[in-house]
């Protein structure tokens, strides 16, 4: 029991501000559910964001003005490292810039902020300018920590992506200089137009739009980490292949080891987007397969009989990897070195996949139904567990059949697939499993992957 | 608040080592003034499809609780629960007998087999069947157990029947096909459908056939034969499903 407080403490490293949360939550491994009212953490950097100041009288203004504080608000709450001060609390005022803030009047009773984000915001002839600052509250005459200037067409969906930047600066000022994850994506499958197909969205679940279309249907979206291609695994003709698209090119490149023979799953990449593993039969069973991104030094890794499947690159070294392996039954999560040796089996039992490694390189997370079974009772919960020590967290619970987790860029979120009632979601939380958000909501979306940045 | 924290630790694990122990009571202690009579078996029994045309498979899916010998006639004496694939050239109803201490309960499925369109009228000569009726009659699916891999002992028979058909008709080129019940990930469940097709193709080869005539193709769970949420729609998924392939023939 100790060790897993001990954990949790480790666990949560990951974001110096998450460490707040655990050190007044149980020890227990189970239920370590704090909540959405995070305990008032003392931890958690009290921040406020005013309204932005529309300027000028252009009809456009008010609308993204209102698109733009909706967003910005939303980022910094889910952030994981903020305790906002609600809108209610705050004062009403929407200072402009510098010269317009009464720091005190955000520094007092209701409001208590440390900090404030506030500025400007408008537009003129199709353009959008957003002067953004940050300011400590507590320390009135000291320079601004941030002052910045966006712009962009003024359209919502510019709106949201100013607002994502702010977020991002602001996050990355406060949060330990790990930028936060608000302009990042997520690709995923979706059935919603008929055959399963690749998907894009924001990271909040906007802007959810079609990728690329290829073969009767696809799975396992992987982006690169420069954010220009993604590998996927497609069923056509003949058989499954794994494609990669170029986002630069507009089209599909080469990929000849992916399509030479046999059935190729689980396109991965590694941290330095030099290499990629997979999955594939052409030796007559599924092993894990590595090989450069341009093809060159194709190896096999593993030879045992039984699926192999789902690798992930430890993205911190690129020098191991995780699968998931049925070589003794149920499958299981190991970890090896990619030269395939050093095998490590990291779970002790029931049915365990879909590992994604941590940008730190410290933990896995995964899907793990500990009690698998005709008829047993465990549900399929995603996990997360610090390599070192195998010490594992339960982060999700009684709801559903959880799978596919993928960290976020700053190592602070999870996206995984949820389904419920034979409907398929995708959801948001932080790393300990708080702040649980529904992105997607037709029933038919999967396997989401998180970008790198 | 550590210390509070270990007592409430102990208080639990007391409480769940007590539960533990008192689970693994196999022989609970009864009143002693009301005896309870022992419960009679509950059985089961359901064949799937109910309905084929003579040469396709059914499978037949059994539970019962309370028994403590569970038969079927023509087969004998069979697990408490169980799966097994049977391939009725009539009409048949199948009947399962479970006996405990309660007594004893039946339960019985019955497959009505109609006989393969029109093949009575030219019985020497197959010519009616189509080809693919023909093949599906001779190359017949499999079945796996959950979560394996491992052809079940009774279908390398199934596989010998259909190596010997292929060997006679060395035009055809088969595409095995690996499926999967709806539990389970996506992703591992395709390489579990693949490692289904191909344990299949394994033996076909060794039964003879060439391996540029075999082709493997898994679905994962993606294209299911059945679709309801029960265990013997799940069993008729967990399948090694063989088709001519159509790039064959020439």
């Amino acid at each position: 029991m100790m060790h897993g407080f001990r954990f949790l403490r480790r666990l949560v490293l990951v974001g110096t501000a998450i460490c707040a949360l655990f050190s007044l939550s149980a020890p227990a491994q189970d239920w370590v559910h704090i909540g959405s009212n995070i305990p008032t953490g003392s931890q958690r950097i009290r921040l406020a964001a005013a309204d932005m100041k529309p300027v000028g009288s252009d009809p456009q203004t008010p609308l993204l003005k209102a698109t733009f504080d909706t967003t910005l608000f939303h980022d910094l709450s889910n952030a994981g490292i903020f305790e906002m001060v609600s809108k209610s609390m705050a004062p009403t005022a929407m200072p402009g810039s510098p010269q317009e803030i009464n720091l005190a009047q955000w520094a007092a009773a209701p409001a208590n902020a440390a900090f404030v984000a506030y500025g400007a915001l408008s537009a003129s002839n199709g353009h959008l300018v957003v002067y953004g600052w940050l300011q400590d509250d507590r320390n009135a005459g000291t320079a601004p920590i941030l002052t910045r200037q966006y712009s962009a067409d003024a359209n919502d969906d510019q709106a949201r992506t100013l607002a994502h930047q702010f977020a991002d600066d602001i996050i990355g000022a406060l949060g330990g200089g790990v930028r936060g994850i608000a302009e990042s994506k997520i690709y995923f499958v979706s059935a919603r137009n008929g055959s399963k197909q690749i998907w894009e969205m924001d990271y909040d679940g906007q802007n959810q739009h079609p990728v690329v279309r290829a073969g009767i249907l696809s799975e396992s979206p992987r982006i690169s980490p420069d954010n220009s291609r993604l590998a996927f695994a497609s069923l056509g003709n003949s058989g499954w292949t794994i494609r990669m698209y170029s986002f630069d090119l507009r089209r599909f490149v080469a990929f000849p080891p992916g399509a030479q023979g046999g059935s190729n799953f689980s396109p991965a990449w590694s941290g330095d987007g030099q290499h990629i593993a997979f999955s594939s039969s052409r030796s007559g069973d599924p092993d894990i397969w590595t090989c450069d991104v341009n093809g060159g030094n194709l190896k096999k890794l593993t030879a045992f009989r039984g699926p192999d499947v789902s690798p992930v690159w430890n993205p911190r070294t690129n020098a191991q990897i995780a699968w998931v392996s049925g070589r003794t039954g149920l499958p299981q999560i190991y970890i090896m070195d990619t030269d395939g040796g050093n095998v490590e089996r990291m779970t002790d039992g029931g049915y365990a996949i879909s590992p994604s490694w941590s940008p730190n390189g410290q933990f896995l997370a995964f899907s793990w139904n500990r009690k698998y079974g005709p008829g047993a009772p465990g549900g399929q919960d995603i996990y997360v567990m610090d390599i070192a020590s195998l010490r594992w967290l339960q982060l999700t619970h009684d709801s559903g059949s959880n799978d596919f987790p993928t960290w976020s860029p700053d190592g602070r979120h999870l996206v995984f697939e949820r389904t419920l009632d034979y409907k398929t979601t995708l959801w948001t939380m932080l790393a300990d499993g708080t702040q649980q958000q529904q992105l997607t909501q037709t029933g038919k979306d999967f396997m989401p992957n998180w970008s790198w940045k | 608040m550590i210390s509070r924290k270990q007592i409430w630790i102990a208080l639990v694990l007391t409480a769940s080592v007590a539960m533990i122990s008192g689970c693994k009571k196999k022989h609970p202690i009864q009143p002693a003034a009301t005896p309870p009579a022992a419960a009679s078996p509950v059985a089961q029994l359901t064949a799937t499809p109910s309905t084929i045309t003579a040469g396709d498979q059914v499978v037949l899916s059994w539970k019962t609780t309370d028994a403590t010998s569970v038969s079927i006639d023509g087969m004998g004496s069979v697990p408490s629960a169980g799966v097994k694939t049977v391939t009725p050239t009539q009409t048949t109803t199948y009947h399962l007998t479970a006996s405990g201490p309660g007594g004893n309960t039946d339960a019985t499925a019955t497959v009505t087999v109609n006989p393969a369109q029109a093949a009575v009228a030219v019985p020497q000569n197959n010519s009616s069947m189509t080809a693919e009726q023909m093949f599906k009659a001779n190359v017949q699916d499999i079945f796996f157990d959950y979560d394996s891999y491992n052809v079940r002992t009774g279908d390398e028979s199934v596989l010998s029947k259909a190596a010997a058909y292929l060997a006679a008709h060395p035009d055809i080129k088969v595409v095995i096909g690996g499926y999967c019940d709806e539990r389970g990930s996506n992703e591992y469940n395709l390489t579990l459908g693949q490692s289904r097709a191909d344990s299949a193709r394994k033996i076909l080869e060794q039964d003879g056939v060439a391996p540029n005539r075999l082709r493997v193709v898994s679905y994962g769970k993606e294209r299911p034969f059945c679709s309801e949420h029960t265990e013997s729609c799940w069993q008729q998924n967990r399948r090694a499903g063989f088709s001519m392939d159509g790039a064959a023939g020439n």
